[in-house]
């Protein structure tokens, strides 16, 4: 009996078109990806069950674990509108065009009013070290900037960033700032992670 | 003219001309790519889904009512919850002039939920509290030891429990003296 011969194919796959696809699923998350701007600090934020996402004109305030308060708003134009208006307003400090241009570009800032022009006379490096703005429990600096942001915008969203581990009376004096009848802005979100676990 | 050789016209297999190149396979080994095209991917993919923040909402009380909280009309409605140092909360029904007896415990889904429950349990079997609404009253009170995440955490207890009356007021001197005399704190 004659042999049956086994014909020996190739084990050479066409790639063409795996890679088709997967450069398609790269360029799809790499335009899809917002990437984190560059924050002068890192908090940790805690989970909840939460899910509703953020808006996109949001104003946001960040509480590292020491209590430090940080100021943060997406728009850049309305940054540059901000900046002035506190700055020249109350304090009769005036930027130049490239600083009040290099102060939109911070993703976030803590630095008080009167430190602000020094600040941005820094070094890239440099600026990164922030004492947080002056917040007590009257609402000090973060009043003047949180009230001319109303004025600015009124009707961006005002959401705290604190880090789990802060103090409650860090938070209640930012609570105070938002939540009277000159800032008037008694409703604002909470910024948490989505925690999956706990859904049940 | 003759001399010309451009050795492609066959012939002088073993003269000096150019040597035929081989032809070569376009086909390359695509592997390499595609292991970075995946490990990219799962990156990507990766690095968006983690960081995606969540908006809790939070509605403060108008101060312009003389910085009381909501009327309480139903005051068997009513629990509070003191958010105190070291992840505990301490509970009490009704108010104060009632002396109250006061619950501690803490979070995790057999402490506080279990206490929220059976509140909202107990006011379903009220027959007063249920001519009204159903839903009781939290009100949140946390001492200046307490953290932040101790505030989004019982926030958070309330969106499971879905219970829709909750309001955050500050820590009042008379709760933390009748703590004391009951020797809860420390």
């Amino acid at each position: 009996m004659p042999k049956v011969k086994i014909p020996r194919k190739s084990t050479f796959v066409d790639m063409t078109a795996m890679v088709d696809m997967g450069f398609l699923l790269v360029t799809f998350f790499m335009l899809a990806t917002k990437f984190r701007p560059d924050e002068p600090v890192q908090v940790v934020i805690p989970s909840s069950t939460y899910s509703t996402p953020l808006d996109k004109d949001v104003i946001i305030i960040t509480v590292d674990k020491d209590g430090k308060v940080f100021l943060g708003m997406d728009n850049i134009d309305q940054k540059k509108d901000l900046v002035e208006r506190v700055l020249k307003g109350a304090h009769g400090i005036s930027l130049t065009p490239e600083q009040i241009n290099l102060f939109s570009l911070q993703a976030s800032f803590g630095v008080a009013i009167k430190d602000i022009p020094a600040w941005l006379d820094m070094k890239p490096d440099e600026m990164k070290k922030q004492n947080g703005i002056p917040c007590d429990s009257t609402g000090g600096e973060l009043f003047e900037w949180i009230y001319n942001a109303r004025k600015v915008n009124g009707k961006a969203r005002i959401a705290i960033k604190a880090d789990g581990d802060a103090k409650f009376p860090a938070i209640k004096n930012i609570i105070n700032v938002l939540a009277n009848e000159k800032t008037n802005a008694f409703k604002f979100n909470l910024i948490t992670s989505l925690e999956e676990s706990r859904m049940k | 003219m003759a001399d010309l050789d451009t050795s492609s016209s066959g012939g002088g297999k073993h003269k000096g001309g150019k040597v035929r190149g081989k032809k070569l396979s376009t086909r390359i080994d695509m592997t390499p790519m595609v292991d970075l095209a995946f490990l990219l991917v799962t990156f990507f993919m990766l690095a968006t889904s983690l960081s995606k923040p969540a908006a809790m909402p939070v509605t403060m009380p108008d101060t312009k009512q003389d910085g009381t909280p909501p009327n309480l009309a139903a005051k068997s409605k009513v629990l509070t919850l003191i958010l105190g140092k070291d992840d505990k909360i301490f509970y009490y029904r009704k108010s104060l002039e009632d002396n109250p007896e006061v619950g501690e415990t803490t979070f995790g889904e057999a402490n506080i939920r279990k206490v929220l429950l059976e509140k909202k349990e107990e006011i379903t079997n009220d027959v007063v509290a249920t001519l009204d609404r159903q839903d009781p009253i939290i009100l949140v009170k946390p001492m200046r030891d307490s953290k932040y995440k101790n505030l989004v955490d019982v926030f958070d207890e309330f969106n499971i429990t879905d219970l829709k009356r909750f309001v955050m007021v500050p820590v009042d001197e008379k709760d933390i003296e009748y703590l004391n005399s009951k020797g809860l704190l420390k």
